[in-house]
């Protein structure tokens, strides 16, 4: 009867821990669908290059704008789609969408990501394109890594997972566009259908 | 052998208890956080806050937000390690049973 009832406060303090230090209400599903959105922006960007531009990438042609344009568009939709359902699934557990844990999580999951991200445009603008998918990968996932601490630790792994593609890719730059497809596509539907399995349909 | 060593009377309550675990893991909430993630009333919230300082487990800093005040609690030092005494005896205690 005691020991159940320490059994309780240490549940409670667990329980404490992880609802003030970390924000939880992650999607899945926002997951599987930027992968989704991954697939269909590479198949584009894919066609666009093999079609138009007899699969070379100048940097001051207008597919590679088109691409750039390509590219944006998978980011801001994943991002809209992300914030979408991280919110309607907040809501539904009565947690609050932006507080201290959300804020945490968002800024530490930035850090790197635009640091990277403004690296890539320095080197690109240096005309130094060959590693850019590879450094995409590895910035995404330290960003995953680091937001791990302020989340669902699961996402750690993902972000472990993109450093090897992105390793890998700076060694074969050659398929850099593969494994770019693998990387933001296909890794987070697996991902995203993990999490989702895992956390919102076992909640419900 | 006793079976009530470094099981921490302060501690002994859900809210105190609360109090301090998510203090444990932030490095300072203010009093709405507290309330928010404890959904306890603002009379007994202040209790038991009152409580940890007095044994001075928790320090309070007071300050202003623009014209709001906002209250900001922090672990001591002496907290943290009572807190940790307290866990380790609970566990002993489960693992007896």
């Amino acid at each position: 009867m005691k020991s159940n009832n320490y059994l309780k406060d240490i549940d409670e303090i667990k329980n404490l821990m992880n609802k003030s230090s970390r924000f939880i209400s992650l999607s899945g599903l926002s997951g599987i669908l930027a992968g989704v959105y991954a697939i269909i922006g590479s198949a584009i960007a894919y066609w666009l290059v093999t079609e138009y531009s007899r699969g070379t990438l100048t940097l001051d042609g207008k597919i590679f704008r088109l691409v750039m344009l390509d590219l944006f568009i998978v980011a801001f939709l994943s991002i809209i789609t992300g914030i979408f359902l991280t919110t309607k699934k907040a809501k539904k557990h009565g947690a609050k969408v932006w507080d201290a844990t959300s804020k945490r999580l968002v800024i530490n999951f930035l850090i790197p990501l635009i640091a990277g991200g403004l690296y890539i445009l320095i080197i690109l603008n240096q005309q130094k394109y060959g590693q850019t998918g590879a450094l995409m990968l590895i910035f995404y996932g330290l960003a995953l890594i680091n937001a791990s601490k302020y989340s669902i630790g699961d996402i750690r792994y993902l972000g472990f997972i993109e450093i090897i593609l992105g390793l890998i890719c700076a060694w074969f730059p050659g398929y850099g566009f593969w494994l770019w497809v693998i990387g933001f596509g296909v890794m987070h539907i697996i991902y995203g259908t993990w999490m989702h399995l895992k956390y919102d349909i076992k909640n419900n | 052998m006793s079976i009530i060593n470094n099981i921490n009377k302060v501690f002994d309550h859900r809210i105190r208890l609360g109090i301090m675990s998510i203090l444990m893991v932030n490095e300072y909430a203010d009093f709405n956080t507290l309330k928010e993630l404890l959904g306890t009333t603002d009379g007994n919230l202040a209790s038991h806050v009152k409580a940890l300082e007095t044994s001075k487990y928790i320090n309070i800093k007071k300050q202003f937000i623009g014209r709001k005040p906002n209250t900001r609690y922090a672990t001591t030092k002496l907290g943290r390690l009572e807190f940790k005494k307290h866990i380790e005896a609970l566990e002993r205690l489960i693992k007896k049973q």
